[in-house]
């Protein structure tokens, strides 16, 4: 049992990780781009969930809509003003600059506010448990598992189903072919910063209500984690990122499981490490064979 | 004839180095310069080291690597290791820091650095995390309440480390070994078509940047009286990354001019950590903004003075920036 409680906290865990690495795999399959202000941008969701929640005194809903659209807004302001004037730059500038604004980013936020931790209200959904299969699964979990598969499947009707999801993809397939097909690039590019970050702030939040404590240097790790689960998903595969997504969350929780619980952030890297030698293109990716 | 007047003005700088080594040693053993200038200088001559390094393997290999901070810990814990363990003298311990982080390159290098840009600094930055967290669950040496460790660093230590480092790597980068390593920087297919062992030449420039970066943490253990698992984290690889950016990638003279710069700038600004770091990541993306090949581009300090015409961090013209 203890095992199936695991896999329990094992796919809460994961399924934070899926929402914030589909905004890494969905930036990534677009610009090629590495957006490290990615972690940083659930930080902000995470408070921009705790301020509507304690100042505003609104439910987790509305809190979560809020810190999505912020985010949102956010993640769109980040493209066009730092990543946006370097399209055509070399890739290393374009990751240094990812790296700088996610710096800036959170020590602004420490600058702004201080660097003390706040704790999330626990008193926001009845806190009841239910019992299945001798396993207990807290209402919490349900809820944030219930809110990622539901913010998952709105993702995948966009991708697959609306004009711009389409454009997405196509922008994503061959970004000058799909600008001589009369596609607007740069708002496309712009509509999947905005997916993307809105995902991250709903994550934040749903970290927040899963972890209680919420501090500005919180995306470093989880970022980077949600980060690995998009390579070992195979970056840029929006399925790929929610299978690798919950897939490190159950290994994480197994790990700890297992009596190694501070050896829990360095798992990851192994994964990542390992999933990179011996297949680059990730669990669901195709390999590509470089042109010269 | 020309080899010898660029042998001439290579020899010349050594001395000059070593009368200015010479003198801030009588001014620090004759307590002219307080200890706060003096540490502050010790803290400019680790960063110097750690710098050049980097410059190697980011700016003359063109290997994107984040995870510098990594060899940092492993030179810092090794030397703390041999001195404070084994207490044998600090010269060993110099040494096994350097050894040790250069196993860990080789060990890190061989397989990632099949990777290409992206991929390759995520593994590097994931390498970085792995050592932290493995120095953290190590009790033999302190966990995370870290090792405390006797102040051996000097400054003939430190200053000998600096200017070997420099040497070491300028004559590398001189050497066809480092020609080699700067044309897998330009064109990584075009230098394997060449007949260059790519694959080679970067786990050689990894390994002996690790092997400076392990020296610089042997000095760094040894000055700060205890180390501890969260000194080497992501953020100090960050601050050696962006000596190597702002000095320009492919100019050693920049990388060590930003080194003493920024060095010298948060210093100034310890009592404002925050605003230290809001202001060098202003500066990060400012730069890569408006002018992404650094202060110095490729170009060395010495190619305004033109003493050694020989294009030591590959081409002279600035417009043709092509790193990674």
């Amino acid at each position: 049992m203890e095992f199936l409680q695991q896999l329990v906290n094992g796919v809460s865990l994961g399924s934070i990780y899926a929402l914030i690495a589909l905004g890494y795999t969905m930036v990534y399959g677009i610009v090629k781009l590495i957006n490290f202000a990615h972690g940083d941008i659930f930080m902000v969701g995470a408070f921009i969930g705790f301020y509507s929640i304690t100042i505003l005194d609104l439910g987790f809903f509305p809190s979560l809509l809020i810190s999505m659209v912020t985010c949102a807004i956010l993640g769109v302001l980040i493209e066009r003003i730092a990543y946006k004037p370097l399209r055509n730059a070399t890739r290393i500038a374009a990751l240094i600059t990812a790296i700088g604004v996610s710096l800036l980013i959170e020590y602004g936020v420490i600058y702004v506010r201080g660097a003390q931790p706040e704790a999330y209200p626990g008193d926001l959904i009845p806190a009841t448990s239910l019992d299945f299969l001798g396993v207990k699964v807290s209402s919490q979990s349900l809820l944030i598992l219930g809110t990622s598969v539901v913010l998952m499947i709105l993702l995948q009707f966009i991708v697959h189903k609306t004009k711009i999801g389409k454009a997405m993809r196509a922008v994503s397939h061959d970004m000058d072919a799909a600008r001589l097909m009369g596609i607007n690039v740069n708002n496309t590019i712009s509509a999947t910063f905005a997916i993307g970050s809105a995902l991250a702030g709903a994550a934040g939040v749903a970290f927040g209500m899963y972890y209680t404590k919420i501090e500005p240097l919180m995306g470093i790790i989880p970022g980077l984690k949600a980060f690995v689960a998009a390579v070992l998903g195979g970056i840029g595969i929006i399925p790929g990122a929610m299978v690798g997504g919950l897939l490190l969350g159950v290994i994480e929780s197994l790990v700890s499981a297992a009596g190694f619980s501070l050896w829990r952030d360095g798992v990851a890297f192994v994964v990542l490490i390992l999933i990179l030698i011996f297949r680059p293109a990730g669990l669901f990716g195709k390999n590509v064979r470089e042109k010269v | 004839m020309n080899i010898l007047k660029h042998a001439k003005g290579f020899w010349s700088s050594i001395v000059l180095a070593i009368v200015f080594g010479v003198v801030m040693q009588f001014l620090i053993t004759g307590e002219i310069i307080n200890f706060f200038y003096v540490n502050t200088l010790y803290f400019i001559g680790i960063n110097i080291i750690l710098a050049a390094s980097l410059h190697l393997i980011i700016g003359i290999t063109g290997q994107f690597s984040i995870g510098h901070a990594g060899f940092l810990a492993v030179g810092a814990y090794a030397s703390a290791i041999i001195t404070m363990k084994l207490e044998l003298p600090f010269a060993f311990g110099l040494l096994a820091g350097g050894v040790a982080a250069a196993i860990a390159g080789l060990i890190i290098g061989i397989p990632t650095l099949r990777l290409k840009g992206d991929y390759l600094a995520i593994a590097t930055l994931g390498f970085g995390e792995i050592v932290r967290i493995v120095f953290l669950n190590i009790e033999y040496v302190g966990g995370a309440s870290g090792m405390t460790v006797t102040q051996l660093t000097t400054w003939p230590w430190l200053f000998g480390s600096i200017l070997l480092t420099l040497i070491v790597i300028r004559n590398f980068t001189n050497s066809t070994h480092g020609r080699a390593c700067i044309s897998v920087r330009e064109n990584e297919i075009a230098a394997d078509a060449m007949g260059i062992n790519t694959t080679y030449y970067k786990v050689i420039a990894f390994a002996i940047g690790a092997f400076f970066a392990g020296v610089a943490g042997a000095l760094y253990a040894h000055n700060f009286f205890i180390i501890q698992p969260t000194n080497f984290g992501f953020l100090k690889s960050f601050d050696i990354l962006i000596f190597v950016v702002l000095g320009g990638l492919g100019s050693m003279s920049g990388a060590v001019l930003a080194a003493i710069l920024l060095t010298i700038v948060s210093t100034f600004l310890q009592s404002y950590p925050e605003l230290r770091m809001i202001i060098y990541s202003l500066v990060l993306i400012i730069m890569m903004l408006y002018r992404p090949q650094g202060i110095m581009g490729t170009r060395e300090l010495t190619s305004f003075f033109k003493i050694g015409k020989s294009a030591k961090g590959g081409v002279n013209d600035d417009s043709k920036h092509t790193v990674a």
